[in-house]
């Protein structure tokens, strides 16, 4: 069984302009030790799924439908003190922008100890010493220093690097990442992804990766699932999405990636945007992007065997299409 | 250092220019001696008094004598009291000073919750009815407000008394009516007539704080972190939004004194602010000027304080940079 | 490399045909009407203002006409039938004037005030403004060193100072309420003309080689009118108030011209005998003109600052 698992997860805004539906029934599992890489672009509701798992969602938001289980049991739509004691505690979350995500007026040393001491009895010396020592851990020079420091006064690779040491602190067994690397440097995005992979690896956590860009969890995440406008599109092992992808939408997104490509070549592009949230196609939302669209694609479309597109399996061979 | 060393001189350059409009000013305004002297007086005694009050010489004599007894703490001889000008809005300022003080601390300790209450709830009918009342507070005149609260709370209940200060008590070495319950009795209702404006401002500003701190992504983060809701609020949310809130009561503690002429006036408060309108209205040249320049000290003191509680609250704000 | 940056190179129209847009007027005042509480505030506005207009027409009594007044009408209170069969709605005052006729034309007085106080200082102030933002330099220097000067006291009292050294007076009034609010205009002026001033559309009007003066009021002006008209209503809001507090004061307009200050003021000492109408009842007044103007001046900001439409 796994460690998370979603099933049809519907999450809606309900804003006067309509009901936005951010996510319309999405499903993923991810297991302990295991890493998933959740990928789309801005609007296809991956941040807000994961959203949705932590009970973070914000009126006019709200989870309308489906199933989350954490280790077992029902979690959503459980009343807020139940989520809180899980909540930074057994499922923790990393988020995107470093530079906002500290309280820009409390010290770090507030902003670690304060977590464990909501979650763990515990004296404030202990938690400030194990604060210490976490920060340590996540590459963070003479920490005994840097606990007094404010977040104004570290970099932004550093401040990811506390955020990461605030989500390890009580050991989570899951711990969302929602684009933590998206904000950085290259070469900083490399060291936070590195760090991340050996502490996963450490201590067996699951960890769900939401990201935009495929290419930086190509060598790091075990599987892939690929939303767009809401859905789930594609998933698989991350080696077979890579090799052979089997939706329209993933097979554009790789061969955007400009390794795949000759050089010299034009970097294949996805004609259009995304949809809007309010006015989605009746049928198959990707088909007016879609190159291999024709007439049955106006039908909506099920995630039959991993893939959201009835005509999968008649598709040109994607090494073919490449060469 | 440096930083406070330059807010000093141009505080003192500030107080100068002050010093000089108002004399220039009160100069213009009509002869003080029809005033003083007993129009009975005969002109020898008239005369005699002019040259005393050295009414007698030109102008620019008049504000270099004015200045140089300015630089040794001579502010002059009130017309009306025969005493030193500056002794005697000493005298009242205690009594002004506990009364905008207890307005601050009920505009603050009301408006800031009621602010974040609304801010948190924004849109609920609490929070709707939270801004309406404010509007109204903001709109209502002060001194329509007073008169208001004597004819509900003295005249028709009979709760407060009408006018006047209570007792005064001792606490600390520190003189105020606030030590006594008979004081509070007296201060209650001019207090709150004093608060009402600056409690609307406050309210305003905590619920727009709240509403945009509350946006920020390090508030998600706390909620992520588990942390329960009254430290999310208490801590991560309310030290955010203090600054504004600081900078407001710093700034506003002059306005109040400056207002509590309305109060003071209504209420009998025997305050600064009764002392220059009566003043003013008498043509007391002497306490008037004192009155200013005490009023502009108050504001460049108050100023300083506002800065040095900057870089308490927010780390980011060091003090060389404060002004820059 | 990554999804966001696929560009629409041919895209194909996903979405309906944007309509065309709405003329900026239509859709401030749309917006406007948006907000009940706005619409009440306008409306309150109006019959006020009107109420004020045609107060010689409308009030039974000239209170200022001092042949019909009685003292025998002295101290009515409300709905009580006077000496001359008269019924005096709002009650009388202590010389027997109709307070609802002394309230309208109380009003007349303090809204001429307020909004010729507040119109002087408005062009006073944005003049010195434009003239800042658009020199800059030394001119700069010294007129927003005076406008922080001026600003760093309450109103009050320079108002309270001026009124002291000029005496009372409606002209003497007027000036000081210029004198206290032209830096407020001075700076908000100087802060749109400034953030103005860097646009594509100057730049285009220097290089077309139009006069300094006519780039400053034909191009910078227009722009920086819409939180110039919020912080108008709202200063006339404070105009009025203030004019009234300095007429309580007894520094403000003289017994010749009772304004609502005055009239309140002449009613305190009746309230402490229970005589509560001559000091209410211009109070009440006073405090819907000022909410209506501010509700119409809240509703202005949102509508006129499309950051905050939500």
């Amino acid at each position: 069984m796994s460690l998370l698992q979603i099933t049809d997860l519907q999450t809606h805004f309900f804003t006067s302009a309509g009901v936005v539906k951010a996510v319309d029934g999405v499903s993923y599992g991810v297991d302990r030790g295991e890493v998933l890489a959740v990928v789309g672009e801005s609007g296809s509701g991956k941040s807000v799924t994961g959203l949705s798992v932590m009970g973070l969602i914000d009126a006019p938001g709200r989870v309308v439908g489906g199933s989350i289980r954490f280790d077992g049991r029902e979690i959503a739509g459980l009343p807020g003190h139940e989520l809180r004691k899980l909540r930074g505690a057994r499922i923790a979350m990393i988020f995107q922008d470093p530079m906002m995500t500290l309280n820009p007026v409390l010290r770090i040393d507030t902003q670690m100890v304060e977590t464990i001491l909501a979650h763990r009895s515990m004296t404030r010396t202990g938690a400030w010493a194990l604060s210490r020592d976490t920060l340590g851990r996540v590459g963070i020079p003479s920490p005994d220093e840097r606990m007094r420091g404010y977040p104004h006064q570290f970099s932004g690779g550093m401040r990811q690097r506390v955020a990461i040491a605030i989500a390890l602190l009580n050991k989570p067994d899951l711990i969302i990442a929602d684009e933590p690397t998206t904000a950085l440097d290259v070469t900083i995005q490399a060291q936070i992804l590195h760090l991340m992979q050996g502490l996963v690896e450490e201590e067996g956590t699951g960890l769900v990766w939401i990201t935009h860009d495929l290419s930086v969890v190509a060598g790091f995440a075990d599987r892939v699932a690929v939303m767009y406008a809401g859905e789930i599109v594609e998933e698989a092992r991350t080696d077979d999405l890579i090799d052979a992808p089997r939706h329209p939408y993933t097979r554009g997104l790789i061969g955007s990636v400009p390794s795949r490509n000759a050089r010299g070549a034009r970097l294949a592009q996805i004609p259009g945007g995304a949809p809007p949230a309010l006015n989605r196609p009746e049928g198959c939302r990707f088909a007016p992007r879609c190159a291999f669209r024709t007439d049955g694609c106006e039908k909506p479309q099920a995630l039959r065997d991993n893939v959201r597109c009835w005509r999968a399996a008649d598709l040109p061979d994607f090494a073919e299409v490449l060469a | 250092m440096v930083f406070v060393i330059r807010r000093l001189l141009q505080a003192l350059f500030l107080a100068f220019v002050m010093s000089f409009l108002v004399f220039a000013g009160i100069f213009a305004v009509g002869n003080p001696v029809d005033i003083l002297i007993d129009p009975d007086a005969t002109q020898a005694e008239r005369a005699r008094l002019i040259v005393q009050l050295g009414l007698d010489r030109p102008f620019h004599e008049q504000y270099f004598i004015f200045l140089g007894n300015l630089l040794q703490g001579d502010f002059g001889n009130s017309f009306v009291y025969n005493r030193p000008a500056l002794g005697l809005i000493l005298e009242r300022m205690p009594a002004t000073l506990e009364l905008a003080f207890a307005a601050i601390v009920i505009a603050v300790v009301l408006g800031i919750p009621l602010g974040v209450y609304a801010g948190l709830r924004h849109g609920s009918p609490g929070s709707q009815a939270v801004m309406a009342g404010s509007i109204l507070g903001f709109s209502v005149p002060n001194f329509w407000q007073a008169i208001m609260l004597i004819m509900v709370f003295s005249v028709m209940l009979g709760w407060f008394p009408v006018s006047g200060r209570g007792e005064v008590g001792e606490f600390l070495g520190i003189r105020s009516s606030l030590f006594t319950l008979n004081g509070l009795h007296h201060i209650a209702l001019p207090a709150i007539n004093l608060a009402i404006g600056h409690l609307a401002l406050v309210i305003r500003l905590a619920r727009s704080g709240t509403r945009e701190v509350q946006a920020q992504d390090f508030i998600r983060f706390a909620r992520a972190k588990g942390l329960s809701e009254p430290r999310i609020v208490l801590v991560h949310l309310l030290r955010n939004i203090l600054i504004p809130i600081v900078t407001l009561v710093g700034m506003s503690f002059g306005g109040l004194i400056a207002f509590a002429v309305v109060t003071e006036t209504i209420f009998a408060w025997p305050g600064m602010g009764k002392l220059i309108i009566d003043s003013i209205r008498m043509l007391d040249r002497p306490v008037v000027v004192a009155y200013l320049i005490v009023i502009v000290v108050i504001f460049i003191i108050l100023n300083l304080l506002v800065d040095l509680l900057y870089s308490l609250i927010d780390p980011r704000i060091r003090l060389d940079e404060a002004r820059q | 490399m990554s999804v966001t940056d696929t560009q629409p190179t041919t895209a194909p129209p996903l979405t309906p045909k944007a309509q065309a847009p709405e003329r900026p007027a239509a859709r401030i005042i749309r917006d406007f009407a948006r907000s009940p509480l706005a619409l009440f505030g306008l409306a309150l506005l109006l019959i006020i203002v009107l109420a004020a207009f045609l107060a010689p027409w409308i009030t039974p009594q000239n209170p200022y006409d001092l042949r019909s007044l009685s003292i025998m009408d002295s101290r009515l209170a409300p709905g009580e039938v006077g000496f001359s069969g008269v019924s005096f709605w709002l009650g009388s005052d202590g010389q027997g004037r109709d307070m609802f006729s002394a309230i309208l034309y109380g009003l007349r007085i303090s809204l001429m005030v307020g909004v010729i106080a507040c119109t002087s200082a408005l062009l006073l102030g944005l003049t010195l403004g434009l003239v800042a933002a658009y020199f800059g330099g030394r001119t700069d220097t010294v007129i927003m060193r005076l406008v922080d000067l001026h600003l760093s006291f309450p109103p009050i009292l320079v108002a309270l100072i001026l009124l002291a050294i000029m005496g009372r007076g409606l002209e003497n009034i007027i000036i000081a309420l210029v004198i206290v609010q032209w830096a407020t205009f001075a700076r908000m002026g100087r802060a749109t003309a400034l953030s103005e001033r860097g646009r594509e559309y100057v730049e285009a009007a220097q290089s077309l080689g139009l006069s300094r003066i006519r780039i400053l009021f034909g191009h910078l002006l227009p722009n920086c009118l819409p939180p110039l008209m919020v912080l108008y209503t709202v200063e006339i809001a404070s105009a009025i108030a203030l004019e009234a507090t300095l007429s309580f004061l007894g520094v403000g307009l003289p017994a010749t011209q009772p304004s609502l200050g005055l009239l309140i003021s002449n009613g305190f000492q009746f309230v402490l005998s229970g005589q509560y109408w001559i000091s209410v009842f211009p109070g009440i007044a006073l405090l819907l003109l000022i909410v209506a103007i501010n509700l119409v001046g809240d509703r202005l900001r949102d509508v006129l600052n499309p950051r905050n439409i939500t």
